[in-house]
């Protein structure tokens, strides 16, 4: 279970990281008794910091994830986290039955927003995703692009210290992923948002975190850790990027290739 | 959300707006499209006028029948006209919208009857694990039962009587009712409920904000089957045990049309019926089906 820690007395946070994780492993059941997906994860993401956790299949990155998201509940060891952080997947997940300005609203209402304040900011929400007059549009109505952008916004309703992304850009084509990393990029730096983004994509790892860490696979073990010092706004086609790109990708076709080796 | 402990290592350069905003319109603008709407004429020959042509062409053959002698026996097969005359007499003496109101008004109390009582059940069945194993399995037997089969016991218990009519309607429609809301339940993706509890929507809120709008589609099609159980029930209810405390309904009208050797009668009874029955639907269930479908995308136009 993830938990909060207590805040002082006076209000202000005593807390030095947006998410720490502690010895996590976390085992499932599986056809050949219990599997262990992932083994003694130790990771901090310090507040305002983005970090991008990137693996093959079978890394138990999305499992990791969920941990942190409180979804699920570790075999061993221990999450704590900075407030209830806010998840956003692979798919938009947006409410069908709803408009997309009330998609936002939902979450404000459960986040314990007054109901007066509501309407203003999910406009406010919506500008920042630049779908400015896009309040009373249907899901269905929307593009790929659009809803992961509604889905980003909805996320920022809950008011969360820290953003968890489940490879949310994979589905959408070239040309809207690159224009999402460039949001993504200018909303966080404009919320100081904590973000821990997980990717199967080395260059969108690389592109958008301050901090790549690799997972090896079966189990899920961090592999390497690298701090990435190119400055932003990068692109994805910068030299640089494909530079560590090409590094990083190396590694990994190492870790993978244990796994051909039996 | 600013956060104001954020220091050297995790300082952030500003970032430059590249004109990506011109591009994201771009993209907005191509991959959505506007939908059209339909003109009259559209609607009137693709939904209006195909009904009307396949009532007229079964008048035609009916009336062809009759003109060529192919049946002869008044007393088997009425003429149109036979029937209209036995539809205008009973309109000229007010027994018409007597007949009718006397079954509307029955099948929809009984109809609102076994929502009340079915939708709670589904809610049961569906979330209390006991329940759903316990009469689970009985209740979705329960549908393939004719609803006729109910008639003799509720005879024997309530009487012959307005409560016996109603007992027959809520076994014909509980159950598909309360089916409907466990199906809707159960369809409702996984997704939806991890979203909800990431944003704090866990236990009645969670059940009140995303699993019932989430089932309201499979529940809307449980209470479409309700009612057309719930009227079928009736029917047989109101054939079987007429009595003259009951009133005339439409049920009964076809019993008295077969006691009477009416065919004109017979006919009459079984238009009235069907009428009823897709008019209920086309009034009701079809409108408040479609929207909550148009809304999400689940229905194609056209």
């Amino acid at each position: 279970m993830a938990t909060t820690l207590a805040k002082a007395a006076d209000g202000t946070e005593s807390v030095e990281y947006a998410a720490r994780i502690e010895h996590v492993s976390k085992s499932f059941a599986g056809p050949a008794g219990q599997q262990l997906v992932l083994d003694d994860i130790t990771l901090d993401v310090a507040p305002g910091e983005f970090v991008t956790l990137l693996g093959a299949s079978g890394c138990g990155k999305s499992t990791l994830l969920n941990l942190v998201a409180g979804l699920d509940a570790p075999t061993a060891g221990h999450i704590g986290t900075d407030g209830r952080p806010a998840l956003m997947f692979q798919e938009h997940a947006l409410f069908p039955w709803l408009t997309a300005g009330k998609n936002i609203e939902l979450a404000l209402k459960l986040g314990g927003v007054p109901k007066n304040d509501r309407h203003d900011r999910a406009e406010e929400l919506l500008e920042l995703v630049r779908l400015k007059g896009s309040y009373g549009k249907r899901v269905h109505e929307l593009s790929g692009g659009m809803r992961q952008r509604v889905a980003l916004a909805r996320a920022l309703a809950q008011d969360a210290r820290l953003l968890l992304m489940d490879e949310p850009f994979a589905a959408l084509d070239a040309i809207t992923r690159d224009v999402l990393h460039d949001e993504l990029t200018r909303i966080w730096a404009e919320t100081g948002l904590s973000v821990l983004f997980v990717t199967h994509n080395v260059r969108e790892a690389v592109r958008l975190a301050q901090r790549v860490v690799l997972l090896s696979s079966r189990p899920g073990r961090i592999a390497r850790e690298w701090t990435v010092g190119i400055p932003q706004p990068r692109r994805i086609e910068d030299a640089p990027v494909a530079e560590l790109s090409l590094e990083i990708t190396e590694v990994l076709r190492g870790e993978i290739r244990r796994h051909g080796q039996h | 959300m600013a956060s104001t402990e954020t220091t050297d290592p995790t300082a952030k350069p500003p970032v430059r707006d590249s004109g990506i905003a011109g591009v994201e319109a771009g993209l907005d603008a191509l991959e959505t499209t506007a939908a059209a709407g339909t003109s009259f004429r559209q609607t009137f020959v693709n939904k209006i006028l195909p009904p009307i042509v396949a009532v007229a062409v079964v008048l035609v053959v009916w009336q062809a029948l009759i003109t060529f002698n192919i049946v002869d026996d008044p007393a088997k097969l009425p003429s149109p006209s036979d029937v209209g005359n036995e539809f205008k007499d009973a309109w000229l003496e007010g027994r018409l919208l007597e007949y009718i109101w006397t079954s509307v008004s029955r099948g929809l109390l009984g109809f609102l009857l076994a929502l009340a009582i079915g939708t709670p059940l589904g809610l049961l069945v569906a979330r209390v694990k006991f329940v759903r194993a316990a009469i689970g399995p009985i209740l979705s037997g329960l549908q393939s039962l004719p609803s006729v089969a109910w008639v003799p016991p509720a005879v024997i218990w309530l009487g012959l009587n307005n409560s016996m009519m109603y007992a027959v309607i809520l076994l014909g429609a509980v159950p598909s009712i309360a089916n409907g809301l466990v199906s809707g339940i159960d369809q409702v993706p996984p997704l939806f409920l991890r979203a909800g509890r990431t944003m704090g929507a866990t236990g009645l809120k969670g059940a009140w904000h995303i699993v019932l709008p989430a089932s309201l589609p499979g529940y809307l099609g449980g209470l479409k089957q309700g009612w057309a159980f719930s009227w079928r029930s009736l029917m047989a209810a109101e054939i079987i045990a007429s009595s003259p405390d009951l009133g005339v309904g439409l049920g009964a009208l076809l019993e008295n049309g077969r006691n009477a050797s009416s065919m004109a009668m017979v006919f009459e009874a079984i238009v009235l019926i069907l009428f009823v029955g897709i008019a209920i639907d086309l009034l009701i269930f079809s409108p408040l089906e479609r929207r909550v479908l148009r809304g999400r995308g689940l229905l194609v136009k056209g």
